[in-house]
Formats: C-alpha cells, sequence, structure tokens
C-alpha cells in the first residue's frame, strides 16, 4: 500500500498501547512519514510528560499548539481545560474556570466515570471535524485505558441521557464507528505479555467500541542479521581466545532473541488476524530525531509492503 | 537524606515491615514485588504481597486466579510463609464505608448509590488509595510482619503518597461542601442561589449525574472524620522508618525519564528511597580489540557485538545517572528470556536482586 493511501484512509489515528511499548515513539515516527509526504500533522498528547517532545529535541508540550518540526504541530490536551472551553461554549462562560478550580472535575468524572476521556474525545473530535491537520495522531493513555478511553462514549451515553454532553457522546461514538474518519493503530512489543494484551485489547475495541483497526505496530524486533552462526574461533586468525568468545556469546544471544522474537510475532499472527507493520530496534535508549527518521523509514518501507485497500478509499 | 551507608536489598527484606514498590508501568513492578515477597519467606519473614492487576499466568502461579481481596497462602519450600492477594479497591473501600457509618442503615445509602458506585473505578486515586488502605490494614494483621506492596501504575508517585489525603480533600472541597448544604441545612431551607447552580451544572452534565452526586455526598455526612483519621494513620505509617520505598524501573528511555521523575517528586516529599531496582537490563559483552572485524566473514559478528554494547552503554548511562539522583545503590536484574510466571521464576528474580 502506498504511504499515501494509508495516510488518507482516516484523518484520525488512534495510537493504543500498553505502557512501555513504544506508542510515542511509533507516533513520532508516522508523524514524521507523514509530514514527509506533504501531509500537515497534529499530534494530540493526553497524559502530559510522554516524552514526545523531547524525541523532536523540544520543550514539553502544552494546551496551545506549538510546532515540533516542519508539517508537524503538537498540543497536549487536559480534562479541566477541555471542560472549561466546553461550560464556556455551553453558556457559563462566567463560573466555568472558578467551577474547574473548585474540583468540578473530580466531582462530575466521579459521577459519570468516563465524562474526563468524553471531554477529550469530544475536543479532537472537534479538530477532526474543522479539518486543522490533514492527520490527526492521537497518543492516547496507556496502561490499558485505551479500551475504557474508547468506551467513554457508549458508557456515558446510558448515564447522561438527555443534554449537551449526551449529544457530544453521540458525535465521539459516531466518529469512532466511522472508519473513514477514525482508525487505531495498536502498538506492542514482541515479547509474551505484551502480545497477550495487545490481542485482548484488539478484541475489546472491535467488539465494545466498534472502531476500525489498522495494523499492529510491532515495535523493538532485532533487525535479521545474517552470519552470526560464523565460528569466530576458526574464522578469525588473530583473535584471542576471550575476544573469540565473546563474538559467539553475543551472537547466541542476539540468535536467541531473534528466535524468541521471531515466535511471538508468529503466535500474534495466529490470534489477531490484523496485517503487522515491523519497526526494528535502534539499540538505543535515547530516541533522537535522526532516530525518529529512520523509523519512519522503516514504517514507510513496511506500509509498502501492506497489500493495497480492496475498495476505494 | 541521611548521612552513612545505604541499606542494602537484603536488609530491607529483612529489618522493615513494609516494602513499597514504586515505579513506572510496563517495567515488572509487579514481578519484582511477588520476588521480594519470596525472598522474605525465604527469611523466615511471615511475608505477604499485594499484586495489582498481574499478567495472568503470573497471577495463576500465585493461586489468584479470581479477584479476591483476602490473603492467600503459597506453599513453598521456605522457613517463612508466604501469602499473596490481588488488590479489589472495590470491597476495600466497601469494608472502609462499612467501618465507618455510624449506623448501617447509611452504610447501605452509600454503597447502592451510584454515585459511589463509580467511585473506586472513576476516582483518581482510588485504586492508590485502597493499596494504602490494604496496606494498613495488613500491617496490623497479627498474621503477617512482612508487608510487600505493589503499587498502579501512575505518572506521579505523589498520587500514591498523596492518596489517603486525597479523598480528604475531595470531603473538604467548598464544591462539594456546597452540594452537602441541604443536608446541613435541611432541604427546605436550600438557598435559591444553590438550587440554581445545580440546575445549571444539571443542564450540561445531565441532572441524574447531580442528583447522584448530591445524595451521595448527603448520605456520607458525619463520616468525613473516620475517613480523615484513617488517612493521617496510614500517612504516619508511611513515614516510620519501619516502612521502606523502592523504586523499580527499567533501562529503557521512558521508564527511565518517568523514573527520574518519580524520584524527585519522592525527594520533595520528604520520602528516602532506599533502593533502586533497575529491571529487564540487557546482557554486556567484553569488547573485542578496535570493534573492527578483521576479515569480511566476522562482519555480522562485530556488527552484533557493537549493536548490544551500544545499548548496554546506554542502558549503564541510565542507571548510573538514576542512581545519582535516587541516592541509592543500583540494583539489576537482567532481561530474562522468557516472562516470570512461576515460582521458580520468581526464586530467581529474587537471586539477581539479592545476589550482592
Amino acid at each position: 500500500m502506498d504511504p499515501r493511501t494509508f495516510c488518507a484512509q482516516s484523518r484520525l489515528v488512534v495510537v493504543a498501547g500498553k505502557g512501555g511499548v513504544g506508542k510515542t515513539t511509533v507516533t513520532a515516527a508516522m508523524a514524521r512519514m507523514a509530514a514527509g509526504l506533504g501531509l500537515s500533522v497534529l499530534i494530540v498528547e493526553v497524559e502530559g510528560k510522554t516524552g514526545l517532545a523531547a524525541a523532536f529535541g523540544a520543550e514539553d508540550l502544552e494546551y496551545d499548539e506549538r510546532e515540533l518540526a516542519p508539517g508537524i504541530r503538537a498540543r497536549s490536551l487536559t480534562p479541566d481545560v477541555a471542560l472549561v472551553e466546553y461550560l464556556e461554549e455551553h453558556g457559563l462562560r462566567r463560573i466555568s474556570r472558578r467551577l474547574v478550580k473548585a474540583g468540578l472535575v473530580e466531582v462530575v468524572s466521579t459521577a459519570a466515570p468516563g465524562i474526563k476521556d468524553i471531554l477529550i474525545l469530544g475536543k479532537v473530535k472537534q479538530l477532526e471535524r474543522a479539518g486543522v491537520a490533514d492527520l490527526i495522531l492521537l497518543d492516547a493513555p496507556a496502561a490499558g485505558h485505551a479500551v475504557s478511553f474508547l468506551m467513554s462514549a457508549r458508557g456515558l451515553k446510558e448515564i447522561v441521557r438527555a443534554g449537551p454532553l449526551h449529544g457530544q457522546a453521540d458525535d465521539v461514538l459516531q466518529m469512532l464507528n466511522d472508519p473513514s474518519r477514525c482508525r487505531v493503530l495498536l502498538v506492542t512489543l514482541p515479547e509474551e505479555t505484551p502480545v497477550n494484551e495487545v490481542v485482548e485489547t484488539a478484541f475489546a475495541l472491535e467488539d465494545r467500541v466498534g472502531v476500525d483497526l489498522g495494523p499492529v505496530v510491532v515495535n523493538g524486533l532485532y533487525p535479521v542479521l545474517d552470519g552470526l552462526d560464523v565460528d569466530a574461533a576458526a574464522a578469525g586468525a588473530a583473535l584471542g581466545p576471550d575476544e573469540a568468545r565473546a563474538l559467539s556469546e553475543a551472537a547466541d544471544f542476539r540468535a536467541r532473541r531473534q528466535e524468541l522474537q521471531q515466535a511471538q510475532v508468529a503466535r500474534l499472527a495466529a490470534e489477531l488476524p490484523l496485517p503487522q507493520l515491523h519497526l526494528p530496534t535502534l539499540f538505543t535508549v535515547d530516541l533522537t530525531p535522526p532516530d525518529i527518521d529512520v523509523l519512519a523509514t522503516a514504517l514507510a518501507i513496511a506500509i509498502e509492503a501492506l497489500p493495497a485497500p480492496a475498495g476505494v478509499r | 537524606m541521611p548521612a552513612g551507608p545505604r541499606p542494602d536489598a537484603s536488609e530491607l527484606v529483612v529489618d522493615r515491615e513494609i516494602l513499597v514498590c514504586c515505579g513506572p508501568g510496563g517495567v515488572g513492578k509487579t514481578t519484582v514485588a511477588a520476588a521480594l515477597a519470596v525472598e522474605g519467606a525465604r527469611r523466615g519473614r511471615r511475608t505477604v504481597v499485594v499484586t495489582i492487576d498481574p499478567a495472568k499466568r503470573l497471577a495463576d502461579a500465585l493461586g489468584l486466579d479470581t479477584l479476591t481481596d483476602t490473603a492467600h497462602r503459597i506453599d513453598g519450600d521456605w522457613p517463612g510463609e508466604l501469602w499473596a492477594l490481588m488488590l479489589d479497591p472495590r470491597s476495600t473501600f466497601d469494608g472502609l464505608v462499612t467501618r465507618y457509618a455510624p449506623e448501617p442503615g447509611q452504610a447501605e445509602a452509600i454503597l447502592a448509590n451510584r454515585f459511589y458506585r463509580n467511585i473506586s473505578g472513576a476516582l483518581s486515586g482510588t485504586q492508590e488509595y485502597m493499596a494504602m488502605e490494604k496496606l494498613f490494614e495488613l500491617h496490623n494483621d497479627e498474621r503477617f510482619d512482612l508487608v510487600v506492596v505493589d503499587t498502579p501504575p501512575t505518572r506521579n508517585a505523589l498520587d500514591f503518597v498523596d492518596a489517603p489525603r486525597r479523598l480528604t480533600r475531595l470531603l473538604d472541597n467548598r464544591l462539594f461542601r456546597l452540594l452537602m448544604m441541604p443536608a446541613r441545612t435541611g432541604f427546605r431551607a436550600v438557598n435559591l442561589a444553590t438550587q440554581a447552580f445545580l440546575r445549571t451544572i444539571g443542564k450540561v452534565v445531565g441532572s441524574e449525574v447531580v442528583s447522584d452526586a448530591v445524595t451521595f455526598f448527603q448520605a456520607f455526612e458525619g463520616m468525613e472524620d473516620g475517613f480523615r483519621q484513617r488517612a493521617q494513620g496510614v500517612q504516619v505509617l508511611l513515614a516510620d522508618p519501619c516502612t521502606a520505598f523502592l523504586l523499580v524501573t527499567s533501562p529503557r528511555r521512558d521508564a527511565a525519564r518517568e523514573t527520574e521523575f518519580f524520584a524527585q517528586k519522592l525527594g520533595e516529599a520528604g520520602i528516602d528511597v532506599e533502593a533502586l531496582i533497575v529491571n529487564r537490563m540487557h546482557p554486556r559483552f567484553p569488547p573485542v580489540g578496535a570493534g573492527e572485524a578483521p576479515v569480511p566473514a566476522l562482519a555480522s559478528l562485530y556488527r552484533n557485538l557493537c549493536d548490544l554494547s551500544r545499548l548496554a552503554d546506554g542502558e549503564e548511562a541510565h542507571v548510573a545517572a538514576l542512581a545519582d539522583r535516587v541516592g541509592a545503590p543500583a540494583v539489576r536484574v537482567p532481561e530474562l528470556e522468557t516472562d516470570v510466571h512461576d515460582l521458580p521464576g520468581l526464586s530467581r528474580v529474587a537471586d539477581y536482586v539479592f545476589a550482592s
């Protein structure tokens, strides 16, 4: 599939996955790839301190939009600020700030779980409708909250049966259920628990939210390196025994890891009938802008290898 | 920060009564907490571990196949005892309400209220608060002399430390006072301004939402003091020298960043971190020559060694910076080939933690 086609499938892409799987990295790489195709990108972060800005060498994000790189803008949404905006739009301008300061979000969100999420998603929907960018990437909350985050609209509709918030939930649900407007990109690692969790999340999202799932991004794969089975002691004339041992132990480690990862990738394919996009590990602990470029290229190559979509757009 | 050498992890398991494992999500915190508890049992202590959302196979290994709020004993070849339970915030909270309600009818009214039923799932910090509450309860339970507690994944370590205060703060909140006013002054006397105010909020968020909340706060009337005292008790216990805070992390970028933030916040709150456990370290192999392959046939082997060394160096730099920031020595646990989901696996992790 042409990466351009891939990006055009829906304006909103929700990037979701458990903590530590590299969700933010994938968001950054996808943004870079889309911007490289000439698309305007807006990244929306909802938890703060995700390290997204740092991957672009920028300061932490705030509510107001900021440019992170050419063609890539980003902002951070919090329920508090989204609520102020919401109240202001619903004729409560005078008291909105005071209410929020007095802890209205805590009270209301306890009374109606999911209200925080719906405030955020409502704001995202507004951005999507307004077409503020060609591609909006939502870096979803981590730690298994993705399902409840996206479920919030359905849950809230049952609690709040009328009024503007009900309407808001309706609109959000419509967006989530429309594959031409929104898709979820799940991110995982080729390891046992992350694979189990992504399978569980995928089914929950499909059954309970009814949202369209894009390919699963498998992050952190060891690039396959041929020639790891060479006998170092035999091939290296000038190698000391310690050196030969270090080389072969490292090679064994890598070969074993590759094997374990491939087994998890195969298991994921067997348990979850979604195409996979593979991203390599870069053997680095600090992600810099050049690393993001490398991953953006890898992502584009993986997308090109996907079959072209069956129908028209 | 106190002067003198820091205790190592073994001393903590032997000397203390409560070990709190903090750290970001996705680093194997639950596994490390369970491994510490195994070590406690091996050292002859009557240990109980409170886990939060363990991966399914680990839960099975600990006999936690269903969510249960009661400690369950795990047999093993050790002089002490090992007990485990999975935190159920809901039933812990129910227990608290029942304890502090002046009369049974009041407890029933609260337990049946929709607002209350949402609290354990929705009010931020409730899970943390209930973990603390459970810790307090287990510490007072004569069956145990060591409580190890895993903490919910959170972005801010203080969510956990602050959790007991949070509910009382909520009850002291001005908005809540306003909502409680009808109970205080009698329904007839509710002033018109309050009524109008509640109606306006009701229009936006739905009137059921407001009436549930009002009913809840009315039912809660008179119970704040009990909650406040309990919260203070937990605070005192956390600050007591019998309690040790351990930071669990992995050397990966995001985790290290969050851990540094945790350490900073804990420091600001005057809490010492007494051990830093870095889980899932990649192995380090000795460097070879100049790092250049002498013959083309060895190119892949050199390339691989170079990749892995780069990763290990980067991880080590993160660990050193963290140890420096936290002011505690780092204990390193290697990344294991498979997930830990049985007692021998937990023992192996414990062996690494207590190797020195």
